[in-house]
């Protein structure tokens, strides 16, 4: 099992004539992700490889019947795409574009409120349904499938580096998702939670948070309340200084709030394994599972 | 992107936010010549710098003759001012805003800005104008208002009477207060600003609202659509070292410690600093070279990084992933031969052809070190430094 995604979704790639779409789009098909579609305005009737490209994305789902997107248009374009995909129909949405204006993104977000799909990212690595379906940029050999672990990520390399470890100790994953370093962005750490409570072939979660907001003790608590199964967790970012971005827009520490060490603290009160030390989280995780 | 307070206060003349007037002056004379021009005492003198507290600092003085200014002037420019938000080593002052003085009869505090958690614009409003806004925040969050706006709809009336009545706003201001909120927040979403604050904003004791402050930061992932807003980027007030980097869309942050670091991902990269901390050493940067980085990253990443005298050994940390291994070692040791670099590098990589990758680090020549996995590379680097 897994969420959200498996081998029967139908994905179409938005931006999939650009350099980073086409790349990508080819890395997925060849991990065996089944890419029905593209989209790029005004390339309407080309192919890409094999996949036929079509001017909207209305027209490619009802040519196609994509029901996942994965969008690659430039930061200017992306609420439009996003808008556009959730418009359409498509019920899961990921968006790897970085650099959405903040703004944009909290229209976007009171937007998709009116319609029932779901957005992950943007500013993140996609998701990954190991040995069924890619739809992002991650590579898809450091995933082994079948389970029994679930990851869910603000990052993207950091999300690469504990699943390689996990693999590395022989922990496959049901699913691997990044939901984005943006501050405001669609499927958060609770709404993945939840589906990997759900999720039966899933017996523990891996959630890798970061400085800024405080994602990461609603997490918290949320797990206490509501999950049975164990969380192994891990925060980014202790030695940060306050006021700066690091990177991520959405990493800065504000007056007092989103310190790494209030994110660490949430988890630990909340019966959370915390994970100190990034380089021992595989071997936390096959302790814990 | 942050800007100064008088270029703040230019924007929201702009969108017709009430500003006590003055001018910027960056000598003696031009002050004088400003204060001649508002013609009447007292006029405030305020150091402009990109941090907050510049009044407990001494950046913020009252004069009351045209020597005062002059003698105010000399003072502040040029002096390095040290605020809870500058930093131990301060902030040089390199201009000044002239302004003429208010008779203040309250002062209050106005913000917007997004609030993650709900994807709306918040509006806070306070009557402990000119207080740390953190502090009434943590000791009495009773004495903060908060409205929330959703973008789609913008601004309604009632949002304006949440905020008046909360302030206990006399009934002669409620229209220029009202004008006042709306226009800023006209000015907030056309400009993609992520900080507006106005801290005091001062009822004046003819029942005029006017902005004594202005603290305006604009989204930098927005400036693609404001580029009239670029020629308010004060190159001055930033880090050399930050400004070189984010000509080559290096993501670089100039810490104080002596293990530079350099990174692809910004969350490997805050780990990165983070086991660095772990292992003993301190690291002396944050440096995100993208999640895919090329030779020719790597090779301005590290001239930037070798600009700061601190750093005593170098981590090079990427996870492989898409890009092979094997093609990165080749950049690394061309940018390493490039920049002629002397000290210690330990370089952990890992994805594909890691093993290739390995081979060409060891057989360069050069002082670099393969570290196996995370924790190896964290010894490492903590014995080279």
């Amino acid at each position: 099992m897994s969420i959200f995604v498996n081998k029967n979704t139908r994905v179409l790639v938005q931006g999939i004539t650009g350099r980073e779409g086409q790349f990508h789009t080819k890395q997925c098909v060849e991990y065996g992700t089944n890419i029905v579609a593209g989209v790029t305005p005004g390339k309407g009737g080309q192919k890409m490889d094999d996949i036929p490209v079509f001017n909207t994305v209305k027209s490619a789902v009802q040519s196609t019947g994509a029901n996942a997107s994965l969008i690659f248009v430039p930061p200017a374009f992306g609420a439009d795409a996003i808008m556009e995909a959730a418009d359409a129909g498509v019920d899961v949405i990921v968006a790897i574009t970085e650099g959405i204006p903040v703004l944009d993104m909290v229209k976007v977000k009171n937007f998709l409120a009116t319609k029932k799909c779901r957005l992950i990212g943007p500013n993140c690595p996609g998701i990954i349904t190991p040995g069924e379906c890619k739809i992002g940029i991650m590579p898809g050999k450091i995933h082994k499938g079948g389970g029994p672990v679930g990851v869910v990520s603000r990052s993207g390399t950091l999300t690469y580096e504990v699943v390689d470890q996990l693999t590395k100790q022989g922990l496959g994953q049901t699913t691997c998702i990044g939901i984005g370093g943006d501050p405001v962005n669609g499927t958060n750490f609770i709404d993945v939670l939840k589906a990997f409570q759900d999720d039966p072939e899933t017996k523990g979660i891996v959630m890798v948070g970061e400085i800024g907001g405080n994602a990461e003790e609603e997490a918290s608590e949320y797990i206490k309340k509501n999950l049975t199964k164990p969380v192994v967790g891990f925060i980014a970012g202790l030695t940060a200084p306050p006021g700066r971005r690091m990177g991520h827009a959405g990493a800065i520490i504000s007056g007092s709030s989103g310190t790494g060490q209030a994110k660490i603290e949430a988890m630990k009160k909340n019966g959370i394994h915390v994970c100190e030390n990034l380089g021992e989280i595989g071997e936390i995780a096959k302790r814990v599972f | 992107m942050k800007i100064h307070e008088y270029q703040a206060k230019e924007l929201f003349r702009k969108y017709d936010v009430p500003v006590p007037e003055g001018k910027v002056a960056f000598s003696k004379e031009e002050a004088q010549a400003v204060a001649d021009e508002l013609g009447g005492y007292p006029v405030v003198v305020k150091a402009q710098i990109h941090a907050g507290g510049r009044g407990k600092g001494g950046g913020v003085k009252l004069a009351s003759s045209r020597e005062d200014v002059g003698t105010l002037a000399n003072q502040i420019l040029g002096m390095t001012l040290v605020t809870h938000q500058t930093g131990p080593a301060g902030k040089e002052v390199k201009k000044i805003l002239v302004e003429a003085g208010q008779k203040i009869a309250k002062e209050l505090y106005l913000s917007m800005l997004v609030d993650r958690q709900s994807a709306k614009i918040v509006i806070m409003a306070s009557q402990e104008g000119g207080m740390d806004i953190e502090e009434v925040a943590a000791k009495t969050p009773e004495k903060i208002i908060k409205v929330y706006v959703d973008p789609l709809c913008g601004i309604q009336a009632y949002h304006i009477r949440d905020l008046a009545f909360g302030l206990d706003m006399p009934s002669d201001a409620m229209k220029p207060f009202s004008g006042m909120v709306k226009q800023l927040y006209t000015l907030f979403a056309a400009n993609d600003c992520s900080l507006v604050e106005i801290n005091p904003l001062i009822l004046t004791v003819d029942n005029q609202v006017l902005a004594l402050d202005a603290k305006v930061d604009i989204d930098s992932n927005a400036m693609f659509r404001h580029k009239d807003l670029l020629a308010y980027r004060d190159l001055d007030e930033e880090d050399p070292q930050e400004v070189e980097a984010s000509k080559y869309n290096l993501n670089y942050i100039n810490l104080d410690g002596n293990v530079g670091n350099i990174v692809n991902g910004a969350g490997l990269a805050m780990a990165t600093m983070d086991i660095i901390k772990n292992a003993g050493a301190k690291p002396a940067n944050f440096m995100d070279v993208g999640g895919g980085a090329t030779s020719e990253m790597v090779e301005n990443a590290l001239r930037i990084i070798l600009m700061d005298q601190k750093v005593k050994a170098i981590l090079i940390n990427i996870f492989g992933g898409i890009l092979r291994c094997d093609v990165f070692a080749e950049g690394v040791v061309q940018a390493a031969k490039k920049t002629g670099i002397n000290i210690p590098v330990v370089v952990r990589m890992e994805g594909t052809n890691v093993d290739t990758g390995r081979k060409i680090l060891a057989e360069s020549g050069l002082n670099l070190t393969s570290a196996v996995d995370l924790k190896d590379a964290a010894t490492k680097i903590a014995a080279a430094v």
